[in-house]
C-alpha cells in the first residue's frame, strides 16, 4: 500500500462532529428534567416533599416499566398498541391464581408474567408469520386482551384482601430505613437490565440492526422473523410485570383499567428520543421520557391545574420533544 | 486447473419475463471475471442466484467440482460466496464494526452477551490487513458514502471468502480509493480467491480483469480474454443487433426558438455541470447507464431536487423552479417512469385522473363539476384513442400503453409544452409502444418539446431528434440523430470521468 493514498483517504474522511447525538439527545433530555423539577419546586413548597417525590417515582413505575418494553418493540420500527389491555389481563390472570384458585402468590406473579410474554408472543407470530403491520397486529391484540380481562373476571375487580403480602411486592420497602417503595426499585432494576440487553447483548445489536436496515440484516444472515419474535416477547414480559405491579399497588386486579396506558408508555418512548421509524433509541432516554411525564403531571396537580388541562400539556410537550428531535437531527 | 465455480445453463422466470435463459459461467481460482451486459441483461439476477437470494428455475452450480444448492444469504456465507451490493446494504444506525460483524459477533456469557472489546479487535486487524484507515466506532451515517462503499468491502472480505461478487464497486469512489481497491484486488488474486466483477466502466475492466463475460437479454453471448480484446468488441456484442434504424432530421434550425435552457446545473444529487437546450417541437433523447444521473435531471427541471448551482432559462426567461407545482405552473409536465405510484392513482377512474392535475377548472365552491369532468375526459380518450370501455373504468384494469396515454391525457389537459418521460415505454408491450411512438411524434410536431428519457437504445434512437449521453453526473456528449449509433451511445455512457 503506497503511503500517499492513505493520506488522501485520511483528508476525503468527514469530520466528526463533537458530541455523538445519543449523548447530546440524552443531555438534552435531562436537562429539560432538571428544568421542570426547578420549576415546580419554585412555583410550589409541597412539589419536593419527601411523599411527593415518592409519590411521582411511584406513579412513573408502571408506565415506566411498560415504556421500557415498548422501546424495544419501537426500535425495531414497530409498535405495541396493547400494552395497556395486556397488563390488565395480567394483572386479572395473577388475580384469578392468587384469590380464586388460592394458589402461592409467587405462582399468581410467574402466571401475570408469563401472560405477557404469551401476548406479547403472539403479537410477534403474527407480525413476522402472517405478515400483518405491527399497528394491526397490536390493536388486535389490545382488543382480545382487553375483552378477555373482562370474561376472565367476570368483570368484577378482584381484591386481594386476604392476601396482605402480595401487596408488599409493590408498596414494601425491600431496603430497611430508607421508604422507597418495592415498585420504584424494580422499574430502576430492570431499567439496568433492559439497558444492558440492548447495548451489551446480541439482541438488543440485531434489535438495532432491524430498525436501522431490516432488508440489510436479513442480507447479512440475521434470522429477522427470529428476534422480532423475542424483541415482541420481551416486551410481552414487561408489560406482565407491570401488570403484577398495578394490581399489586391497588391491591386489586381492575379489569376495566389499562387502556390508554399504551399511549402513555409511547409518549415517554417518544420524549426520550427513540425514533419511531427504528434504528435508534436508548433506556435511559425512556427513562427520562416517563420521569419528564410523571413530573409534568403531578407538578401540574401540584399546582391545582384540572386533569383536562394536564393531559392538553402533556400532548404539547410531546410535539416539542419530537420536533427538537427532528430539528437535531436536520442539524446533524 | 479446476474451476472454482462453474455454473451451467442457469434459467430463472419472473411472472411474465423470462430473466435467464441457459446461462452459463466459469470462474478459476485466483482469476478476476467481468461480467458485463446492458441494464436488464440479467447479470444482477445471476448473482442473486449464486448468492441464495433468488432460486434458480433450472441449471447447476458446481462449487470446486461440488454441486451445491445455495438457498440463502447465510448458506452462501457459509460456502464462501459473499458479495458487495450495488446499493449499500449498511445497517446505518450502527456503527463499522458492528456492521461488518452483524449476525457474526464475537460472544461471551450463555451465547448472548456481545465482547465488544473482541469486535474492535477483530475490526482493527480488518483494517489492518486491509490498509483502511478507518475507526470502527464510527456510526455508517457519519461516513459519505465513498466510506460506506470501502465498508461494505471490507465486510465481504472479512468473510475470508473463496468467491468475492462484486457488483458495480466503484462508482461512489474517487481515483485514490479506487487504486486502494485494485491493490486489495491484487491481494485477493494472489490468494486464490476467485472475484466476479461487474461494472460497465471499460477502462476499469481493461485494467483489472482476467476475462469478459458478456450478457445480453438475460442470455450468454460469450467469454473473452481481456488481453486479446478490444473494448470495442465488447460493447458490440453487448448491444448486440447491429439495427439500422431510421432516424429523425435534426431540428437544429436556428430558427427554432428555444424554450428550455439548463445553464452548468449542478446539484446535491450528484449532477454536475449540466447545459444543454430544449428546442420548440423537439424530441431530446437522455441516453446513459442506470445511475448516470438521466432522472436527476428531470428531478432538478422539474423542481424536486434543489439546485445548487447554474440556472435554469424558461421560454428566454431565469426562472426558480423549487417545486413540482411550480413547474406543473410553468407549463412543464412530468411523466414518472414510476406511473403505477407517482403518475396515476390506480384506484381511482380514467376521468378522476385524467382531471387530477386540473381539478381547479373543473369546480365551483369546492364541489367537482362531474359533467365537464366527463365532457373533457371523452374528448381526450377519443384523442389520444385510449382503450377503455369508459371514462369510469379503474386505471388498474387498463393495459400499461393505456395507463401512459392517461398521464399524457392528464399532462395535455394542463396545457404542458414541455413534457418529460421517463421511460416512457417501460412495461408496454411491443404493439402498444408503436402508439405512444406515434403519440410523441404528434406531440412534438404540434409544437410541444419532449425529453425523453429511455435506457432502450433502439428506442432513444428511433424517437430522438438529438442525443444526450450522460454518465456519472454529467453529459458526455450531445449527439445529432444523424451521427449517433448504439455503438457511439454506448461508448460515452461508459466514459469514466470525461472532462
Amino acid at each position: 500500500m503506497k503511503a500517499d493514498t492513505i493520506d488522501q483517504i485520511t483528508v476525503t474522511k468527514k469530520k466528526n462532529k463533537g458530541i455523538p447525538s445519543n449523548t447530546l439527545q440524552q443531555v438534552l433530555a435531562f436537562s429539560s428534567l432538571v428544568v421542570l423539577v426547578i420549576f415546580f419546586s419554585f412555583a410550589s413548597s409541597s412539589f419536593m416533599q419527601w411523599s411527593n417525590i415518592v409519590g411521582i417515582l411511584l406513579s412513573t413505575a408502571v408506565i415506566g416499566i411498560l415504556a421500557l418494553g415498548a422501546t424495544f418493540v419501537i426500535i425495531t420500527g414497530g409498535i405495541d398498541l396493547s400494552v395497556g389491555t395486556v397488563m390488565t389481563l395480567s394483572s386479572v390472570i395473577t388475580g384469578i391464581i392468587i384469590v380464586n384458585s388460592d394458589l402461592p402468590i409467587i405462582v399468581g406473579v410467574v402466571g401475570g408474567i408469563l401472560t405477557g410474554a404469551l401476548c406479547g408472543l403472539l403479537c410477534g407470530l403474527a407480525i413476522t408469520k402472517l405478515k400483518i403491520p405491527p399497528f394491526v397486529a397490536t390493536l388486535a391484540m389490545m382488543m382480545i386482551a382487553k375483552g378477555l380481562a373482562l370474561v376472565i373476571s367476570k368483570a368484577a375487580p378482584i381484591y386481594f384482601t386476604d392476601k396482605p403480602m402480595f401487596t408488599k411486592i409493590a408498596l414494601g420497602s425491600i431496603i430497611p430505613g430508607i421508604s422507597i417503595p418495592n415498585a420504584v426499585i424494580i422499574f430502576f432494576v430492570l431499567g439496568i437490565i433492559a439497558a444492558i440487553i440492548l447495548s451489551k447483548t446480541i439482541l438488543g445489536r440485531f434489535n438495532l440492526a432491524i430498525g436501522s436496515n431490516e432488508d440489510a440484516t436479513k442480507l447479512s444472515g440475521v434470522n429477522v422473523d427470529y428476534w422480532k419474535m423475542t424483541i415482541y416477547t420481551l416486551a410481552g414480559a414487561f408489560t406482565g410485570i407491570a401488570g403484577v405491579l398495578m394490581a399489586s399497588r391497588l391491591n386489586s386486579a381492575q379489569p376495566a383499567l389499562g387502556q390508554g396506558y399504551e399511549l402513555e408508555a409511547i409518549a415517554a418512548v417518544v420524549i426520550g428520543g427513540t425514533s419511531l421509524s427504528g434504528g435508534k433509541g436508548t433506556i435511559i432516554g425512556t427513562i427520562i421520557g416517563a420521569l419528564i411525564m410523571s413530573v409534568l403531571t403531578n407538578g401540574l396537580r401540584v399546582l391545582s391545574i384540572p386533569q383536562e388541562w394536564q393531559t392538553v400539556v402533556v400532548g404539547f410537550v410531546i410535539i416539542l420533544a419530537v420536533y427538537m428531535d427532528i430539528l437535531r437531527r436536520g442539524k446533524g | 486447473m479446476s474451476k472454482l465455480l462453474d455454473m451451467q445453463n442457469i434459467s430463472k422466470s419472473f411472472p411474465g419475463v423470462k430473466a435467464l435463459s441457459n446461462v452459463s459461467l466459469d470462474l478459476h481460482h485466483g482469476e478476476v471475471l467481468a461480467l458485463v451486459g446492458e441494464n436488464g441483461a440479467g447479470k444482477s439476477t445471476l448473482m442473486k442466484i449464486l448468492t441464495g437470494i433468488y432460486e434458480k428455475d433450472d441449471g447447476e452450480v458446481f462449487l470446486e467440482g461440488q454441486k451445491i444448492n445455495v438457498t440463502s444469504t447465510k448458506h452462501a456465507q457459509e460456502l464462501g460466496i459473499s458479495i458487495i451490493h450495488q446499493e449499500l446494504n449498511l445497517m446505518k444506525d450502527l456503527s463499522i464494526a458492528e456492521n461488518i460483524f452483524i449476525g457474526r459477533e464475537p460472544r461471551g456469557l450463555l451465547n448472548f452477551f456481545i465482547k465488544d472489546q473482541e469486535l474492535h479487535n477483530k475490526t482493527r486487524e480488518l483494517f489492518k490487513r486491509l490498509s483502511l484507515d478507518l475507526n470502527g466506532k464510527t456510526k455508517v451515517k457519519d461516513l459519505t458514502v465513498a466510506k460506506q462503499q470501502m465498508v461494505e468491502i471490507a465486510k465481504a472480505l472479512s468473510f475470508d471468502s473463496k468467491i468475492l461478487i462484486m457488483d458495480e464497486p466503484t462508482t461512489a469512489l474517487t481515483d485514490a480509493e479506487i487504486d486502494v481497491l485494485f491493490d486489495i484486488i491484487a491481494n485477493l488474486k494472489a490468494n486464490g480467491v476467485g472475484i466476479i466483477y461487474i461494472s460497465h466502466r471499460m477502462d476499469e475492466l481493461k485494467r483489472i480483469s482476467d476475462r469478459i463475460t458478456i450478457m445480453r437479454d438475460g442470455e450468454y453471448i460469450a467469454t473473452l480474454n481481456t488481453k486479446e480484446t478490444e473494448m470495442s468488441k465488447v460493447i458490440q456484442l453487448m448491444v448486440g443487433r447491429e439495427l439500422y434504424i431510421e432516424s429523425k432530421p435534426t431540428v437544429s434550425d436556428s430558427n427554432r426558438e428555444t424554450v428550455l435552457e439548463l445553464k452548468n446545473v449542478s446539484t446535491n444529487t450528484n449532477l454536475k455541470d449540466i447545459s444543454f437546450e430544449l428546442k420548440k417541437g423537439e424530441i431530446l433523447g437522455f441516453a446513459g447507464l442506470m445511475g448516470a444521473g438521466r432522472t436527476e435531471v428531470a428531478n432538478a427541471i422539474f423542481g424536486v431536487d434543489k439546485i445548487r448551482s447554474g440556472e435554469i432559462i424558461l421560454q428566454g426567461k431565469k426562472v426558480q423552479i423549487t417545486s413540482p407545482s411550480r413547474a406543473v405552473k410553468q407549463g412543464i409536465g412530468y411523466l414518472s417512469e414510476d406511473r403505477k405510484h407517482l403518475g396515476l392513482v390506480v384506484d381511482m377512474d380514467v376521468k378522476t385522473n385524467i382531471v387530477m392535475s386540473s381539478i381547479n377548472d373543473y369546480q365551483t365552491l369546492g364541489f367537482v363539476n362531474d359533467q365537464n369532468i366527463a365532457k373533457i375526459s371523452e374528448e381526450y380518450v377519443e384523442r389520444l384513442k385510449v382503450k377503455t370501455p369508459s371514462i369510469n373504468q379503474q386505471i388498474k384494469f387498463l393495459s400499461g400503453g393505456n395507463q401512459q396515454k392517461v398521464v399524457i391525457a392528464k399532462w395535455l389537459l394542463r396545457d404542458c409544452d414541455i413534457l418529460i418521460f421517463d421511460e416512457p415505454t417501460r412495461g408496454i408491450d411491443v404493439g402498444a409502444k408503436g402508439e405512444i411512438y406515434k403519440l410523441l411524434d404528434e406531440l412534438a410536431e404540434k409544437g410541444k418539446s419532449i425529453i425523453m428519457i429511455s435506457s432502450e437504445l433502439p428506442e432513444v434512437l428511433r424517437m430522438s431528434h438529438r442525443i444526450v449521453v450522460m454518465s456519472e453526473g454529467r453529459i458526455t456528449g450531445i449527439l445529432n440523430s444523424e451521427e449517433a449509433n448504439q455503438e457511439k451511445i454506448m461508448e460515452l455512457a461508459t466514459a469514466y470521468r470525461e472532462g
